[in-house]
């Protein structure tokens, strides 16, 4: 499985005129790889997944990959910024829902989403409603019913953008050790360097507003990996150049003097 | 804490019971009329009276089928034209208008012109109820559905939903808590159109009987049905509100 944004753009049409997000977004992922997308804040970073996700059409510009399903599209699992789960579905529904929507029957739906919300630490929560549970642990939910769908593509939309750092990094190890049994292409975007360092084998960064990628570096660490990698000089250098990058584009955006 | 959830449980029943008693007493003092404000022991024993020779059960049943066939008739299109309207936006800009010219006429209004299109029987009665319950239920179920966060049906369409199940996974139970007050707005307006009915036109229901006791001058009994017909409202807040909370348990807390 391997996927190609050519020269993506998108134009938002609004009351008052348009908006560009994306001015020639091009990049390709290959299998099993773990991608993460880096910009500053409104360059187009949601728009570029809804692109992938086919929920968006590009106004210029086209996606390309090799398909499993019947109707031809890329099979894909958005893991949305927050509210991405449904608020009348208890814990094993939600999870169980990209099955649902595919049409597997309740008990072998239920038992694969079983297996997931063991693997995120839910069990005891398999039939409380999303409310009775912390952001922390609806992301959670959110994720087990990505991976649970098997997509060809997982794409993840600043899921921990919301949490506070303890849980943040619980999260991430969690997020590294389900995908490590289950590999799959991950696209995941953020705005936190640390964040993308820790997870990507190769990370994109992307300019300001109207977005595209400006820069693509590969990550020097293997798997698995440890928090104290984050400090290995060859990493610092590696976040140091991404921070750059970024400062340039984020003082551009608030048209500071350099 | 709990001694104050306590108080305030009580005290309501407490003011109450208060009021009756000073009441009582003020009317057996001589010192308020008993035709206006006959005693509340009168008033009671007028009530026993009506309900064992089944004055008030059939005259309850007249009101209450009118109110849920006319509930029927009307909220059930209601609900629908309410689901379409709220996915839709073409439909909205057509019947938009018409519902904000048609709404705020009082529907009783139109009973007449409803007498000389359905005659002045059974059917007239019904329909002003319907046409009653249909407003309601429709603003609040269309309104149900646009309030339902466009991530959710992203999020169905990015896992392949299709249209019946996105309708029968999100629209549905994301309208149901707004469905669900509509509901009561329609039943507490099919009861106060019912009555509002009888009272003008008809010869059983409890709106009947209270014209009928005004026109005697038994105002025992008159306070005896008004209190029938309260308590009927009520018990289909009650009603609403524990079927609330059955079909909506996400949401029982948050109200909480
Ligand atoms: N539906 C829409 N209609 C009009 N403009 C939109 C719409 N969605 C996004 N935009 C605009 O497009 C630009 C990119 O939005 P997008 O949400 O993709 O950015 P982002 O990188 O995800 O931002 P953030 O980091 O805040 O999540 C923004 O300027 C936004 O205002
Ligand atoms: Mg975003």
């Amino acid at each position: 499985m391997r996927f190609e944004c050519h020269n993506l753009c998108k134009v938002y049409l609004t009351r008052d005129g348009s908006v560009t997000a994306l001015d020639g977004v091009t990049f390709a992922a290959e299998q099993e790889e773990f991608v993460c997308i880096v910009g500053p804040s409104g360059c187009g970073k949601t728009t570029l997944l809804k692109l992938i996700a086919g929920l968006l059409e590009p106004t210029v510009g086209r996606i390309t990959f090799d398909s499993d399903a019947a109707d031809g599209r890329l099979r894909s699992a958005l893991v949305f910024q927050e509210h991405g789960v449904f608020p009348w579905m208890t814990v094993l529904d939600n999870v169980a829902f990209g099955l649902e929507m595919q049409g597997v029957g309740r008990q072998d739906r239920y038992a694969r989403a079983r297996a997931f919300i063991r693997k995120v630490g839910l069990s005891a929560f398999a039939n409380n409603y999303p409310h009775e549970l912390s952001v922390g642990m609806r992301q959670r939910v959110g994720i087990a019913r990505a991976f649970v769908a098997d997509p060809q593509v997982l794409l993840m939309d600043e899921p921990f953008g919301s949490l506070d750092a303890q849980t943040k990094l619980v999260l991430q190890e969690e997020l590294l050790r389900i995908w490590k049994d289950n590999r799959k292409l991950v696209v995941y975007v953020t705005h936190d360097i640390e964040e993308a360092v820790l997870l990507a084998d190769r990370v994109l960064v992307m300019s300001g507003r109207p977005g595209r990628i400006r820069e693509e570096i590969q990550v020097p660490l293997g798997r698995p990996r440890n928090l104290s990698d984050r400090e290995r000089p060859e990493v610092v250098e590696v976040k140091l150049r991404i921070w750059g990058m970024l400062e340039d584009e984020v003082r551009q955006g608030l048209e500071m003097p350099t | 804490m709990k001694k104050t959830m306590r108080l305030e449980r009580w005290l309501p029943v407490a003011l109450v019971a208060g009021i009756l008693a000073v009441w009582e007493w003020q009317v057996s003092a001589g010192r308020m009329s008993a035709l206006f404000f006959p005693a509340p022991s009168t008033i009671a024993a007028t009530f026993a009276r009506l309900l064992t020779t089944c004055v008030l059960p059939a005259n309850i049943v007249a009101t209450l089928s009118r109110v849920f066939v006319g509930l029927a008739l009307g909220a059930i299109p209601g609900l629908i034209l309410g689901l379409a309207m709220g996915s839709s936006s073409r439909l909205r800009a057509v019947f938009d208008p018409l519902i904000a010219a048609l709404h705020p006429l009082p529907k009783i209004a139109v009973l007449p012109l409803i007498m000389i299109i359905f005659g002045i029987g059974e059917t007239s009665k019904v329909v002003v109820v319907a046409i009653a319950c249909f407003f309601p239920m429709l603003i609040s179920t269309a309104a149900g559905v646009r309030q339902i966060h466009p991530i959710y049906f992203e999020v169905a369409e990015n896992y392949g939903g299709r249209l019946l199940q996105v309708f029968t996974r999100v629209v549905l139970p994301g309208s149901l808590p707004l469905v669900l007050s509509g509901l009561r707005l329609a039943l507490n307006t099919a009861l106060l159109l019912a009555i509002a009915v009888e009272l003008v036109s008809a010869r059983e229901g409890l709106g009947s009987m209270i014209w009928f006791a005004w026109e005697t001058l038994r105002t025992e009994e008159l306070y005896a049905t008004l209190a029938t017909t309260a308590a009927l409202g009520i018990s289909f807040n009650i009603v609403v509100q524990y079927l609330t909370a059955k079909l909506v348990p996400w949401q029982v807390e948050r109200e909480g």
